[in-house]
This record gives structure tokens, C-alpha cells and sequence, in this order.
């Protein structure tokens, strides 16, 4: 478990000071997959360097498994680092050495005998899938293969905790989701609880089971994936969530519904999970005089659950109408009226 | 000519015999003076600023003033340390305070070209300051470490020309007493181009043996 209590952290330099992170309160629980989004500048990488003490808290309190750790001497903050691995942006692996030697080094550091350093750096090639990699330099890799090296590292000295700053980031899409498979790999086979952070909407709702949006270095919203996706509550996290849901109506669809008047009603149908969109169009169209025509839709999963929405026009008498949106209404289903600049 | 193959195979002897020794004692003292230019600085391992600034500025000293002087004014110091001021052994005294400071310079700029990231990652596993000074930053400035010895030991090779000049012995002497003052074109054409040579082969050999590392 992994808890900030009141953390701040503020950075001075040459006589002008930055306030990165302003009064954190946030706990990630043991086993969770724990995504924080954030604009450039937002704080991130302070926050997650923090956990390991690469940077110093300027106050408040970091706590790992019970145990404080700005309290503690330095000798035991390099003991407690070695239950948190770490993955970076820009992979930080050593050049000069075999992509063998890299993976071994936390082992080598922690004076590990070599024929129990040569079984475990084995296994964790096997793991992340670079077995036949293990002589290789680190530039002889693609990016996702150094990503597996740094993952491969992180993992030595089984922590129980993995810190990812941004380690997709310099990553096309499809590495990216490979490596995000790979952690969730790592989370469900080794129970270790994963700190990730991210500019990337998609990281998150790919394999994060809650997620924290920081922006000027404070926590503006948390929450499980599912309730920030299909409800947010701030304007930065539905900015973040509208960058992976994409419920902009499409221009061909919005020109159309400038055109229409009379007796045509356009309206969005928010549905999540089993109460989904289509047993609910065709219950509709049959139990009442009204003709429905699914302009755009968009269905995502979230956390194994479907979501998204539907933009459907209602073609019928007022009246009509008005009892399918009061039966809509009473299933509990989100239902709106667009118009066509509102969107 | 004024000189025969004998004098000059000594003197080449005498050269060797100066630029290697005081490469060996510039090294003990410029690698830790490197090492610890960088890790004192301000943000970074061992930050203490009191040694950084009083090594910074002693180093400049040292790396300001030119050989030809440094060589006169270390002559009581060489002669406290070895017992005389003459000699090819009296002559590596100045070459050690000459090329340590430089070389001090040159470690710093190699390890100041590793990655901040690299140094990021080995906090992150908890090393210790000596375990990220020996296992990262030497090794993954090893190459670039090859290259900046390569160019102190030409240095070295002419400076150690110079101290020729006060009784040093070497290619340098040889160069000075018959090529130059005895008008001996012959002897100073020979040993310029023995100088030629030797720094050739240093960097190319340099240049090989950080090429082999980097091996690329
Ligand atoms: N070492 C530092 N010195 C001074 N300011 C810093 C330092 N690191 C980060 N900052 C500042 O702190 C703020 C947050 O930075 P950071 O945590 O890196 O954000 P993010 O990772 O979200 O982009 C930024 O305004 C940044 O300029
Ligand atoms: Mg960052």
C-alpha cells in the first residue's frame, strides 16, 4: 500500500520557486493498477518520484506498507527501494553493458550469488519475452524490447510495488499496448500493486483500475476507471476522457442535424454496461409509434464492461416522443437532447 | 648528423619511460579529482559545495598556467619529492601537475556525458554513491574515458618534449641541444618525426580501443 498525506513539494531554483506538488492526499491499495493523468507540468513525475524518495517531499508524508519514509536513514531507504522497481520514459538502461547484465544489475548491487543472479535473470527474460536477447546490448533493441529490459530490471528483486513513469510514452501504439499487456501480466501473476503515470487517456483505460487526475500539483479527481469514464466530474478529466471516447459528433452527422426540423429530435443515449443501446432501440420501436435511426455510436469497454453512447434520432408524433423518453427515463438510462452546436 | 641511432633509441626510452610514468601518477590523481568534480556539484551524489568550488578553482590554477613555467616553478617542489631537479624522474614531477589537473578535466567532461537518467535508475535500486560511481558512470563512460586518455598522453608526449629542455632527457632534449642549437637539421627532422609517429599510433590506437568499447 502506497499513502501521501499532505505531500507538497516545492522546487527552488535560482531564487524563483515552483509549487510541483501542493497537498497530495491519495492511497493506492496493495494489488491495484493505479493510473494518474495529467497535463505536461501537472506534477506527475514529482509525485511518482516521491514514492521512492528520488526526490525529497518538501513536507507531508509518504507511507509504504505501514512504514514512513522521509523519516527514515538513508541506509534503509536503499533496503525499502528495493521492494519498488521502477520503469522509465526513456528506459534509462546501461549502454555499456548485455541486456543480462542490465537485469542483473539490482542483484548484482544487492550482492546476490552469481548461479541464483544467472536462474532469476533467466526467468525474467523468459517473462517479458527476451530470452533469446540476453547477449544483446541495449541499442541492438527496438524501444519495446528496451521497455522489457527496463520492466525485466524493475522486477529483479521482486518488489511488491512497480513505479511507471510514463513508460509507454515513447512508444508507438502498438508497443505501447503490448507493454501494457506485459504489466498487466505482471500485476495478475505477482500481485504487485503498479503507480502509473501518464498523459495518455487510453493508458488508463486500458489496464487501470482507478485513476487520479492531478493538475497544478492537486488532486482535482479519483476515482475507479469506470465512474471517472462514464462520469466525469471536472472539465480536465472530461477533456481527458473525450481524448478516448470520442463523443464529438462527426460534422457530416452535426450538418445534418442543422439541416432537420419539424418533427425530427435528436437525442444521446448514454448506456453502460448490460442496459445497453440496442435491446433498448428495438423495445422502443415496438412499444411505441416512433421511428428510430442511429445517427453515430461509440462503444468502448471499460474494466470488461461496455460503455458508450448512441446519437438517435426520434421520427414521430410529439406525444409519441415524449412517452419513449419517459419509459427511456425510467429505466434509468442517461438520456439528452442535442442540438446541433452543442455536442 | 650529430647524433648516432644509440642516442636516439635512448632518448625514445627516456620518453616512454617519462610519459608513462607520469601518465600512471596523473591518473591516480586526475580520475578521483574527476570523480569527485562531478558527484560534489551542486544537485548531484555527494553534494558538498565547499570541495567542488575549492577543487574547481585549484584545478583552473593549475590548468591556466603554462607548462614551460609550471616546469621552472615546480623545481623546489621536485626537488622536496625526488631529491633533484634534473632527470627524466625529476621531469614527471611537473608532468604529473600539469596533466592531473587536465586529466581531472577531461574525467569530469566524460562522466558528466553519461545520462542523468542512468544515475536516476541506479537511485532507484538503492545503490550506494561509491556502487553508482563504480558500475555506472566509469563503465558507461569507459569509451569516451579511453578517448579523453588518448588525448592527455599526447599532451603528455609534448610536454615531456619540454621537459627535455631542463635536463629531462628524451626525444625532446635530443630535438633541443642537437636540432635546435646546433643547427643539426638532420636530428631535428628525426625526432620531429619520431614525435609524429608516437602520437599517430596513441590515437589511433585510442581511437581503436573506444571504438572496440562502444563497438560501433
Ligand atoms: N528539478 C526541478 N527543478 C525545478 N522545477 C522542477 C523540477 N522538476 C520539476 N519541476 C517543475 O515542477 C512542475 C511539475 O513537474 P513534473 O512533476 O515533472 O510534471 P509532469 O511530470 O506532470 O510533467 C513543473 O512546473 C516543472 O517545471
Ligand atoms: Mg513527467
Amino acid at each position: 500500500m502506497i499513502e501521501f498525506q499532505n505531500l507538497r513539494k516545492v522546487y527552488k531554483s535560482s531564487g524563483q520557486q515552483v509549487t510541483a506538488l501542493d497537498g497530495i492526499n491519495l492511497t493506492i491499495s496493495k494489488g491495484e493498477i493505479f493510473g494518474v493523468i495529467g497535463f505536461s507540468g501537472a506534477g506527475k513525475s514529482s509525485l511518482i518520484r516521491c514514492v521512492n524518495l528520488l526526490e525529497r517531499p518538501t513536507s507531508g508524508k509518504v507511507i509504504i506498507d505501514g512504514h514512513e519514509l522521509t523519516s527514515l536513514p538513508v541506509k534503509k531507504i536503499r533496503e525499502v527501494k528495493k521492494n519498488i522497481g521502477m520503469v522509465f520514459q526513456h528506459f534509462n538502461l546501461l549502454n555499456s553493458k548485455t541486456v543480462f547484465a542490465n537485469v542483473a544489475m539490482p542483484l548484482t548491487l544487492a550482492k546476490v550469488d552469481k548461479a541464483q543472479i544467472k536462474k532469476r535473470v533467466h526467468e525474467l527474460l523468459e517473462f517479458v519475452g527476451l530470452a533469446d536477447k540476453a547477449d544483446y546490448h541495449p541499442d541492438q533493441l527496438s524501444g519495446g524490447q528496451k521497455q522489457r529490459v527496463g520492466i525485466a530490471r524493475a522486477l529483479a528483486t521482486q518488489p511488491s510495488i512497480l513505479l511507471c513513469d510514463e513508460a509507454t510514452s515513447a512508444l508507438d501504439p502498438q508497443t505501447t499496448s503490448s507493454i501494457l499487456q506485459l504489466l498487466k501480466k505482471i500485476n495478475q501473476e505477482y500481485k504487485i500493486t503498479i503507480l502509473i503515470i501518464t498523459h495518455e487517456m487510453s493508458v488508463i483505460r486500458e489496464i487501470c483500475d482507478k485513476v487520479a487526475v492531478i493538475e497544478g500539483g492537486k488532486i482535482i479527481e479519483e476515482g475507479s476507471v469506470f465512474d471517472v469514464f462514464s462520469a466525469p466530474k471536472t472539465a480536465t478529466a472530461r477533456n481527458f476522457v473525450s481524448t478516448v471516447m470520442n463523443d464529438q459528433l462527426p460534422e457530416s452527422i452535426n450538418n445534418l442535424i442543422q439541416k432537420q426540423a419539424g418533427s425530427q429530435r435528436i437525442f444521446r443515449i448514454n448506456f453502460v454496461g448490460t442496459s445497453a443501446g440496442q435491446p433498448l432501440l428495438s423495445e422502443i420501436a415496438k412499444k411505441f409509434d416512433v421511428h428510430l435511426n442511429v445517427l453515430f455510436g461509440n462503444i468502448t469497454e471499460l474494466q470488461g464492461v461496455p460503455f458508450g453512447n448512441l446519437i438517435v434520432e426520434f421520427q414521430g408524433e410529439d406525444k409519441e416522443v415524449l412517452r419513449a423518453l419517459t419509459y427511456i427515463n425510467e429505466k434509468k438510462i442517461s438520456i439528452k437532447e442535442v442540438s446541433a452546436y452543442a455536442s | 648528423m650529430l647524433v648516432n641511432s644509440e642516442q636516439i633509441i635512448e632518448a625514445l626510452i627516456e620518453t616512454i619511460q617519462m610519459v608513462a610514468f607520469s601518465l600512471l601518477f596523473s591518473v591516480l590523481l586526475g580520475l578521483p579529482l574527476g570523480i569527485l568534480l562531478v558527484v560534489t556539484r551542486k544537485g548531484h551524489l555527494i553534494e558538498n559545495l565547499a570541495v567542488f568550488n575549492v577543487l574547481n578553482g585549484v584545478i583552473n590554477i593549475f590548468r591556466s598556467v603554462p607548462f614551460i613555467i609550471l616546469l621552472v616553478a615546480m623545481i623546489p617542489v621536485t626537488r622536496f619529492i625526488v631529491g633533484t631537479s634534473i632527470g627524466t624522474t625529476a621531469a614527471i614531477v611537473p608532468l604529473v601537475f600539469y596533466a592531473g589537473p587536465y586529466i581531472a578535466r577531461l574525467v569530469e567532461n566524460s562522466l558528466l556525458e553519461v545520462e542523468p537518467g542512468v544515475i536516476e535508475a541506479a537511485e532507484a535500486m538503492g545503490a550506494t554513491p561509491w556502487q553508482i560511481i563504480t558500475k555506472f558512470l566509469l563503465p558507461e563512460a569507459l569509451s569516451s574515458l579511453v578517448l579523453a586518455l588518448t588525448i592527455a598522453t599526447i599532451g603528455l608526449v609534448g610536454a615531456s618534449a619540454m621537459a627535455g629542455a631542463v635536463g629531462g632527457g628524451g626525444i625532446g632534449d635530443l630535438a633541443i641541444t642537437y636540432g635546435y642549437q646546433r643547427f643539426d637539421t638532420i636530428t631535428m627532422f628525426i625526432t620531429v618525426a619520431i614525435l609524429v609517429v608516437i602520437v599517430q599510433g596513441l590515437q589511433s590506437f585510442g581511437n581503436f580501443a573506444a571504438k572496440k568499447i562502444r563497438r560501433r
